[in-house]
């Protein structure tokens, strides 16, 4: 598959009265057309702030993208002027959010601000954008999309919500869709309303998915390939199945055995990770993920390991072999 | 579990909010937040009790305590029951629940120390007096793992998964029986969550405590319970033990909750089936007639919107409120669940 999202080097930083904070600090990664990446992680990790960066939201001042591009069909996101963005933006690469509660003005009726985009990129007449925003919220699941056109954000539920963000970041046919935990604040029923909408909208219109999320176990179901970021890096990267099977670095092992699970049938003990995620005011001269790894060797603490191939495209940042415990050569 | 002397029963419990309206804040309708439920918690046992947002668990958990005075219903705890207590009688029955919040941010004073607010409950129930208290404090923050030398921080000082063990000795402060544990985990990160729940097991055995352990995380319920009920709109669906709820659910809500579940495997989630939901949960202010949950459910038939069905034992403690489910001995029910995808 062509690849049409490269991001290399990435990294923002911002500026607080308490010093500077280092959130993104060298983030590559690559997507390929069609494809789901799933980019996982705790708060405070950057994950948010890694795809805000390339959507050049973060807000400036306190932040700033200080290095890396993100290359989008032969362009840089990063360095591209105000002008051009704007027209990728909401288009080309759309977004969604975690909040559908906060997401929409409360005065505007819905399906005018759903229309928006088209008015914008397309300047498509009042007439068209309405027909089009009918069959986009009909495309999504609301019943009697005619009728809600005119409703407002209040006389819609949480999950209808949701679904209409995504009926508006839709509306352009983008090549790329960013979902910034679309479905934390929802109930696990209309969790998975969501999620199979968003896999049945991916095959029906073939477009590439970045999921945020902090949750592994929706991932697990809807991703090609999946990064794992700690302390504002990407720490592992494997294909789905790879990474939940034989995952490689210390945080992930972690991670995976802290979750209780329905398939798992003892009741055993939770194996939890000591200590809590890292504050991060100094850049890394050491493995961020050092303090709290229960494989750690003493290079981790003065050296900073950088992502290295350990299976089939599967890439791991750790000094050390997770099966042996031992440095690796 | 080490026998099965009931500790707490909850017998038909309803809780009720009046909705006011206008200048003279006449009530105009009712919140069902909670609509005739009953189960008992055995000494010992850890009940989950889960539930979409909504759905009265919280309630429940607040109702018990007596935080929230019950519409009806009797709640017998120790051969009392809470609701008719007041005052003084009521205040000595607290001391034996406790509760565990769900926002570690904003369940503790900003302006108190952690001694202050550990030690606030043994000077209102007089236990203690003057250095005894520090002391006893310190032993509480050794119990939750935490450094007693912490004692004269502040909670601004910690990080959320450390807040919540202070609102842990807090509850522990007076050495309960029955602790209400209100989605504890909720708000912590996932790989700190594993921690604060070890902890509440850890002292489960070495003080003998009982949990209401309320939660929205089914595979984090399934984890720390005996026990779990299941909640819609305000009322019971299923109550059995854990193995048994689990592999074998019989209310068409919980089957259908539980496959909601996204599990972290990428094997077993490409085999899986899912029963997706139509639609939202509806307003409990005008709740559904008959069985609360007819407007959703994938099986629902003629008599589901008349009559609400009754809380029944199918199987040795195992409950359920469905009229589908046939009677005790087949499991099955007659028409299978249709799944997609």
């Amino acid at each position: 598959m062509p690849e049409i999202l490269n991001v290399t080097g990435l990294e923002t930083q911002f500026t607080t009265y308490d010093g500077i904070v280092h959130a993104v600090n060298g983030v590559d990664f690559k997507l390929s057309e069609g494809e789901t990446l799933g980019l996982v992680g705790e708060s405070g990790c950057g994950k948010s702030v890694t795809m805000m960066s390339i959507l050049r939201l973060i807000p400036s001042p306190p932040g700033k993208v200080v290095a890396g591009t993100a290359m989008f069909q032969g362009k840089d996101l990063i360095t591209m002027d105000d002008e051009e963005l704007r027209h990728i933006r909401g288009s080309q690469i759309s977004m969604i959010f975690q909040d559908p509660m906060t997401y929409f003005n409360p005065v505007i009726p819905m399906g005018k601000q759903v229309a928006e985009p088209l008015a914008i990129h397309l300047g498509v007449t009042k007439k068209e954008a309405e027909a089009r925003v009918v069959e986009l919220l009909n495309l999504v699941g609301i019943p009697n999309p005619r009728e809600r056109y005119k409703d407002y954000p209040h006389q819609f539920s949480g999950g209808m919500r949701q679904r209409a963000m995504i009926a508006m970041a839709l509306t352009c046919s983008p090549q790329i869709l960013i979902a910034d935990e679309p479905t934390t604040a929802l109930d696990v029923t209309i969790q998975a309303q969501i999620v199979e909408l968003v896999k049945e909208l991916r095959d029906k219109l073939g477009m590439a998915i970045i999921w945020i999320t902090h949750d592994l176990g929706i991932v697990a179901g809807l991703a090609d390939r999946v990064s794992v970021m700690y302390g504002g890096y990407i720490i592992e990267e494997a294909p789905v199945k790879a990474l939940y099977v034989e995952p490689k670095h210390p945080y992930t092992i972690g991670l995976l055995g802290s979750l209780p699970s329905l398939s798992r049938s003892r009741k055993e003990r939770l194996i939890s990770i000591d200590g809590i995620p890292p504050v991060l005011f100094r850049k890394a001269t050491a493995c961020p993920f050092a303090p709290r790894c229960a494989y750690r060797v003493d290079r981790c603490l003065n050296e900073n390991p950088s992502l290295q191939e350990v299976g089939l495209n599967h890439y791991a940042a750790c000094w050390v072999d997770a099966e042996t415990r031992k440095e690796r050569s | 579990m080490n026998n099965n002397e009931v500790l707490l029963s909850v017998e038909n419990l309803v809780m009720h909010f009046p909705i006011r309206r206008g200048v003279f804040q006449n009530v105009v309708g009712y919140v069902h937040a909670v609509d005739g439920i009953s189960f008992d918690i055995r000494r010992g046992e850890t009940l989950g009790l889960v539930g979409e947002s909504g759905c009265g668990k919280s309630t429940t958990g607040r109702a018990i305590l007596q935080l929230y005075k019950p519409t009806d219903g009797k709640v017998t705890f120790k051969g009392q029951n809470l609701v008719e207590l007041h005052g003084d009688k009521l205040r000595k029955m607290r001391r034996h629940m406790q509760m565990i919040f769900q926002d570690p941010y904003a369940s503790l004073n900003p302006r108190m120390s952690v001694e202050q607010i550990i030690g606030e409950p043994i000077y209102i129930h007089n236990i203690l007096k003057g250095a005894d208290v520090r002391n006893r404090v310190k032993e509480l923050l050794q119990l939750v793992r935490l450094n007693p030398s912490y004692i004269d921080r502040y909670p601004h000082e910690f990080s959320g998964g450390q807040r919540q063990r202070i609102g842990v000795a807090r509850a522990l402060a007076l050495q309960p029986e029955l602790i209400i544990c209100d989605e504890p985990i909720s708000a912590l990160d996932v790989s700190v969550q594993a921690q604060v729940v070890n902890l509440l097991e850890d002292l489960q055995k070495e003080m003998n405590l009982t949990y209401l352990f309320i939660a929205h995380d089914l595979s984090m319920v399934r984890h720390i319970s005996d026990r779990v009920a299941v909640m819609y709109l305000g009322v019971m669906a299923e109550l059995a033990d854990r193995e048994e709820l689990y592999s074998n659910p019989l209310h068409p809500y919980t089957i259908a909750l539980l496959s909601a579940v996204p599990i972290p495997s990428p094997v077993i989630e490409a085999k899986r089936k899912r029963i997706i939901l139509k639609g939202d949960v509806p307003s409990p202010v005008n709740p559904p007639s008959g069985c609360r949950f007819h407007t959703r459910c994938p099986l629902a038939v003629a008599i589901c919107s008349e009559k609400r069905p009754d809380w029944r034992e199918v199987r040795p403690d195992h409950f359920v409120a469905c009229h589908l489910v046939p009677a005790e001995g087949t499991t099955k029910m007659k028409t299978p669940m249709p799944t997609s995808g």
